[in-house]
C-alpha cells in the first residue's frame, strides 16, 4: 500500500531537483541524501558514475536470478518438446492419445540425448534473452509514457552535462520546507520544483 | 574513489621467491625421480604415456599464459595490467620446458617411438595402407623438426613479452607497450598455429588413424582452463603471503573468474560437445574409434566425471557474480578446476585401443568383446598422480625463478592506473 504523500501548502509539487555540475559533486551530495534517510530519490547523470550506486545504497538487482530461472524454463521446454514429439505413445491426461514422429535417423534411438542438446542450448539462450529484456522492462517500470522529469526543459541537460538529484514528494520524510532547505545545504547550482 | 598507493605495496617476491623456488624445485625433481623408481608398476610403455600426460599438463598451462599475455596486448586491455606480469612469468617457463620433452624426443629418435605413437613403428606402417599414406607428415624426422620449431617459437615469444615488459619497469618507456602491441597480431597467429600443430603431433597422433579438425581448438580450451585456474590459485597464495595485496583487487579476481567461466567451462563444453556430436551422428568407424575406448569400462565414468565436473558443477558455481568476487570461493573453485583440467588431459592421452583390435573386429559388439577382457579400463597408478604433481611443482619453481627478479606488477605500464582503478559494474 502506498502511503498518501505528505502534502501541505502546494499540492502541485511532485518533487525537488537539485542541479550539480560534476560527478564528484553529485557523489558527495548523494552520500548526504542517503545518510539523511530519504528513500524515494534518485540521481540522474549523463553517463555512468563509478561508485555512485554504492554511495546511494542501491541494492543489487534480482534480474540475474529471474534470468537463471528463465533459462532453466527454456531448457525444460526443449527437453519436453523433443521427448514429446519423438515419443511412441503418450496418453495425455489419459484422454488424448498422442503418437509422435517415429523417424529413425541413422539408427539412433528415438529418445536420444546428444541429438537434443543443440535445441536445449538454443532454447535456453532464447528464453534467457527474452526474460532478460522482459524482466528488465518490468523491473524498471517501462514502458513509461509520461514522467514528470521530462516536463522541465532545464532537466533536459541531464542527457548532456548536468547531474541532478531528485527527491520525490511521496518520500515519507519529504516536507516542502525542510527538503528544500536540506537540498540547498548540499550546495547545488540551482533547485527546481517539479510538477506532477 | 580510493587511490592505490603502490609504493607501500609489497611488489617483490624477495626471499620468499627463492625459498619457494628451491623447495618446489627439489620436490619436483624428487617426484620425477620417485616416479621413475615406480615405473615398474605399469611398465615402461605406460610410464612414457604418463610422462607425456604430465608434460602436456604443464605445457597447456604455459601456453594458456602465453595466449593470455598476447591477448591483452592485442586488445590493448587496461583492466588486466595488474595481473599481466604473473601471466608473463608463467609463460616464460616455455623457454626451459623443452627439457621435460627430452625423454619423449629421445624415445622417438632412437627408433622406439612405436611404443607411444603407433605411426612411429615401421613394421605397422609397412602393413597399413592408411598409415603409409599419412607417413609424409607422420614420420619421425619431420615430427622432430616440428617439435624443435614449436619450442623455439614459444621460447622466443614468451621471452620477448616477459623481457620487454620487465625492461619497461626500469626504463619507463611507453614505446615498449607500443612495440608489444604491434607484435601481438603476428604473435597470436603464430600461437594459434603452433598450438594446433602441437595438439595434432603429441595428442591426436596417439591414435594416428583418427582425425578431428576441432582438436586444436579443444586443446586450446584445455590450456586456457589450466591457465586461468592456475593463475587464480597462484594470485590467491601470493596475496596470502603478503604480496600485491593492494594492486590486485576483487575486480581482477572477478574478471579472471569470468574468463575461467567463459573459456574454461562454457567454451570447453561447447566445442567438446560439437566435436562429439558430429562424430556421434555420422557414426563412421574411423571417427568413432577415438570416443570408443573412452566409453569402455571404467573410462565411461571418467568421461561422465568430465561432463559433470568440468561443465555442470562449475557452471552452476560460477554463473553467479558472488562466487567470483570472494577471493576464497573463486580460489577454491579454481583449485577444483586444476584437478579436473588434469583429468581432462589424462582422458585425452591415456585411453587407447590396440590397432589390432580395431582392425580385426567387424562389429561394435565384437570390438567390445575383443577389448574389454584386456582390462583396458582406467587403472589406478601412482605414477599418474606423482608425475603431474612433480611437473606442476617444477612449473611453480620456474615461475618463482623468473618473477623474483622483477616487480610482480608492471609498474611503468602506461595503463596501470586504469587497471588499479578498474571496477566491474
Amino acid at each position: 500500500m502506498s502511503q498518501a504523500p505528505h502534502l501541505n501548502t502546494s499540492e502541485q509539487i511532485w518533487g525537488y531537483a537539485a542541479e550539480f555540475t560534476s560527478p564528484a559533486a553529485i557523489t558527495h551530495a548523494a552520500r548526504k541524501v542517503a545518510d539523511a534517510g530519504y528513500r524515494w530519490w534518485d540521481c540522474h547523470t549523463p553517463f555512468p558514475v563509478h561508485g555512485l550506486d554504492t554511495v546511494m545504497g542501491v541494492k543489487p538487482t534480482i534480474l540475474p536470478i529471474i534470468v537463471f530461472f528463465g533459462g532453466l524454463t527454456g531448457m525444460m521446454l526443449a527437453i519436453f518438446l523433443q521427448v514429446f514429439t519423438n515419443s511412441l505413445e503418450i496418453d495425455l491426461w489419459a484422454i488424448v492419445p498422442v503418437i509422435g514422429y517415429q523417424f529413425e535417423v541413422s539408427g539412433k534411438p528415438l529418445i536420444s540425448g546428444p541429438a537434443f542438446v543443440p535445441v536445449m542450448f538454443e532454447l535456453t539462450v532464447l528464453v534467457s534473452a527474452l526474460t532478460t529484456v522482459g524482466a528488465m522492462l518490468v523491473l524498471n517500470g517501462l514502458p513509461c509514457l509520461y514522467h514528470p522529469v521530462l516536463k522541465s526543459t532545464k532537466l533536459a541537460r541531464i542527457t548532456d552535462d548536468r547531474f541532478y538529484i531528485i527527491i520525490e514528494a511521496r518520500d515519507p520524510k519529504f516536507t516542502d520546507e525542510a527538503t528544500r532547505t536540506f537540498l540547498e545545504s548540499l550546495g547545488p547550482e540551482s533547485i527546481e520544483s517539479l510538477e506532477p | 574513489m580510493k587511490r592505490i598507493d603502490l609504493s607501500r605495496d609489497n611488489l617483490a617476491l624477495g626471499s620468499f621467491g627463492g625459498t619457494v623456488f628451491v623447495v618446489s624445485g627439489v620436490l619436483g625433481l624428487a617426484g620425477l625421480g620417485a616416479s621413475y623408481g615406480l615405473k615398474g608398476i605399469g611398465g615402461s610403455d605406460a610410464f612414457m604415456k604418463s610422462w607425456l600426460f604430465a608434460f602436456l599438463v604443464v605445457l597447456a598451462v604455459c601456453l594458456g599464459a602465453l595466449f593470455f599475455t598476447i591477448l591483452q596486448h592485442l586488445t590493448k586491455a587496461g583492466w588486466s595490467v595488474a595481473v599481466r606480469r604473473i601471466s608473463e612469468g608463467i609463460a616464460v617457463n616455455l623457454s626451459w620446458i623443452w627439457v621435460l620433452f627430452i625423454p619423449i624426443f629421445v624415445l622417438m629418435v632412437t627408433g622406439n617411438g612405436g611404443h607411444l605413437f603407433p605411426w612411429a613403428d615401421p613394421d605397422l606402417v609397412a602393413h597399413d595402407h592408411l598409415l603409409h599414406e599419412k607417413a609424409p607428415y607422420l614420420n619421425v624426422t619431420f615430427w622432430s623438426i616440428r617439435a624443435v620449431i614449436l619450442f623455439v617459437i614459444w621460447a622466443l615469444l614468451a621471452r620477448f613479452y616477459f623481457g620487454l615488459s620487465c625492461r619497461q619497469d626500469s626504463t619507463g618507456d611507453a614505446r615498449s607497450t607500443t612495440t608489444m602491441q604491434w607484435c601481438a597480431p603476428l604473435a597470436m597467429i603464430l600461437y594459434a598455429l603452433t598450438q594446433t600443430i602441437a595438439s595434432y603431433d603429441w595428442i591426436m597422433s596417439l591414435q594416428p588413424k583418427w582425425f578431428s579438425t576441432m582438436f586444436g581448438v579443444y586443446f586450446f580450451a584445455v590450456s586456457v582452463t589450466g591457465f586461468f585456474s592456475c593463475i587464480l590459485v597462484l594470485i590467491f597464495f601470493l596475496q596470502k603471503s603478503g604480496r600485491v595485496r593492494e594492486a590486485i583487487t576483487r575486480e581482477h579476481y572477478h574478471d579472471l573468474g569470468k574468463l575461467l567461466f567463459g573459456f574454461g567451462v562454457v567454451f570447453w563444453a561447447y566445442i567438446g560437445y560439437s566435436q562429439y556430436m558430429l562424430i556421434w551422428y555420422a557414426n563412421i568407424p574411423i571417427e568413432t574409434s577415438w570416443f570408443f575406448p573412452r566409453q569402455l569400462g571404467s573410462w565411461y565414468w571418467v568421461s561422465m566425471l568430465l561432463i559433470y565436473g568440468h561443465f555442470i558443477l562449475p557452471f552452476l558455481l560460477l554463473v553467479t557474480r558472488w562466487t567470483k568476487r570472494f577471493k576464497g570461493s573463486i580460489a577454491l573453485i579454481a583449485g577444483w578446476m586444476i584437478f579436473i583440467f588434469c583429468v581432462d588431459v589424462y582422458w585425452l592421452v591415456i585411453p587407447s585401443v590396440p590397432e589390432v583390435a580395431l582392425a580385426g573386429a567387424e562389429s561394435y559388439d565384437q570390438l567390445v568383446e575383443a577389448v574389454t577382457p584386456a582390462s583396458l579400463g582406467w587403472q589406478l597408478n601412482a605414477v599418474d598422480f606423482l608425475l603431474p604433481l612433480s611437473m606442476l611443482s617444477l612449473l611453480l619453481s620456474g615461475t618463482m625463478f623468473s618473477l623474483r627478479r622483477c616487480s610482480l606488477v608492471p609498474i611503468s605500464d602506461p595503463r596501470l592506473e586504469e587497471s588499479l582503478a578498474f571496477e566491474n559494474f
